[in-house]
């Protein structure tokens, strides 16, 4: 089978180009956004993972973010409903690994994000560091809380400034820290790196 | 894998998710009553994470099992002595010698509580994602980025409990002298619990004693707290012999679903 669409199970999807077989269909879920940021896609945000042909199928693949993201029943959902209003049969399946990570965000939707007037993460500032090369396990989680200790240099997404502040490392929802610029002094969600 | 080796595992998942879920009830205790707004977001993220975790090894205790059992079913129809979570988990936030458990929450039990499990559950965690279940794994994997959010949570307050004023060190050496025995089970699994490790294809937890040891003892002294002598009572909650506080959380957190089983909304 040649691979027309380059699916990158560890980073970003771009959208496949038009001769790819499922195009219509990354298409269509184009327009099915995270109920929480409704400005960004789920293929943008890297919960859409892949469409492909099974034994059973066609199968559209979603992963969650966190694992008590309470909208990842809205987005199974939602994609069921946009596929069945295009009058597509297709199985809808959660698939946990390889774990989401916040490294998965376009590019497109980090954009997306900041206009939107959520910081989106800092791309150096992965929390995991996943042990590779770290000398392990506990220099790790050390390195970790040390890091914690000054948090994350975030621009303010309405004045740019990087005078900002941490008000609170958990926001509105999982995946958000609370920050405030100290020049525009607006209040701001900070995407966490996960 | 073996049939014994199967339900030794599926009991080891679902020691895990006992004790997902029951600290997550406890930690949602906050909810609304955090000590302040940040605090009480933090605390229902924290619970939020410990749920989701929660329900994906319940639901992959149901796969295993084969039983028509499902996460429901397991969280909610199960009495205390078929919990297999870890005592300290079901403890009130509260030292012993508090006249009421819930008039009396103290926030330095809930931090020093979830720093010396967040900490034990990287560690874990870490250990799983190569366990040879690739379910059991990819939860792991995913778990292991939420307790590591959580030890930087609990830790950045225990610092500034115990390195903070007077009362508040008072307070966070209270609960460390309180809670530190409970850790000891961490350590006691079962000729059980060791057999699903060995099928699994990961270290038993024993092997994880002196990198928790070490990275508690590094935080506490930061915090300018004394770590209590070894010893005290050996918990026995992960073999379903419990404190008499697990009841009053199942009770609380049961007693919808018994009343309309099978309800949906």
């Amino acid at each position: 089978m040649s691979v027309l669409h380059a699916v990158n199970p560890l980073g970003p999807l771009g959208l496949p180009d038009a001769d790819h077989p499922h195009h219509a269909l990354w298409l269509l879920l184009e327009d099915v956004c995270d109920p929480e940021i409704p400005v960004v896609s789920l293929r943008e945000m890297g919960v859409l993972r892949d469409i492909r042909e099974s034994a059973q199928g066609l199968q559209v693949i979603i992963t969650p973010t966190y694992s008590g993201c309470p909208a990842m029943t809205q987005m199974h959902d939602d994609v069921q409903t946009a596929l069945a209003a295009a009058g597509v049969q297709a199985q809808v399946l959660t698939q946990l690994a390889p774990a989401w990570s916040s490294d998965w965000l376009t590019a497109e939707a980090r954009e997306k994000l900041r206009r939107y007037g959520i910081a989106p993460p800092n791309g150096n500032a992965s929390p995991t560091a996943e042990g590779a090369g770290m000398g392990g396990v506990v220099s790790n989680v050390v390195q970790f809380s040390r890091h914690a200790a000054r948090p994350d240099e975030v621009a303010c997404p309405q004045c740019q400034s990087m005078n900002t502040t941490e008000v609170s490392r958990f926001g509105s929802t999982a995946c958000k820290a609370m920050y405030r610029c100290l020049d525009c002094m607006e209040p701001f969600d900070y995407f966490k790196p996960y | 894998m073996s049939a014994v080796a199967a339900q030794e595992v599926s009991d080891l998942v679902l020691h895990l998710a006992d004790n997902a879920l029951i600290l997550a009830q406890r930690n949602a205790e906050w909810c609304g009553h955090g000590p302040i707004l940040e605090e009480d977001l933090a605390l229902a993220n924290n619970a939020l994470d410990l749920m989701g975790q929660a329900r994906l090894l319940y639901q992959h205790v149901a796969a295993l099992r084969q039983d028509g059992s499902d996460e429901d079913r397991l969280a909610y129809f199960r009495d205390a002595h078929e919990f297999k979570n870890h005592t300290l988990l079901e403890l009130p936030h509260s030292t012993a010698l508090a006249p009421t458990a819930s008039g009396d929450r103290d926030y330095a039990v809930t931090i020093v509580r979830n720093f010396l499990y967040s900490i034990f559950m990287v560690l874990v965690w870490d250990a799983l994602q190569h366990a040879t279940d690739a379910q059991l794994a990819a939860i792991a994997s995913k778990s292991r980025k939420e307790a590591l959010y959580h030890v930087q949570h609990a830790q950045d307050w225990l610092i500034r409990f115990g390195d903070g004023t007077a009362e508040s060190h008072h307070k966070a050496q209270a609960a460390l002298n309180h809670l530190m025995p409970y850790t000891q089970a961490f350590w006691l699994l079962g000729e059980a619990e060791a057999a699903a490790l060995q099928a699994l294809g990961v270290a038993h937890f024993s092997s994880l004693q002196s990198a928790w040891q070490a990275q508690v003892a590094s935080a506490v002294s930061e915090a300018t707290l004394t770590l209590p002598a070894d010893g005290g009572h050996v918990p026995q909650g992960h073999v379903g012999v419990h404190s008499e506080h697990l009841g009053f959380v199942l009770a609380e957190m049961q007693s919808l679903a018994r009343a309309h089983p099978d309800g949906m909304w």
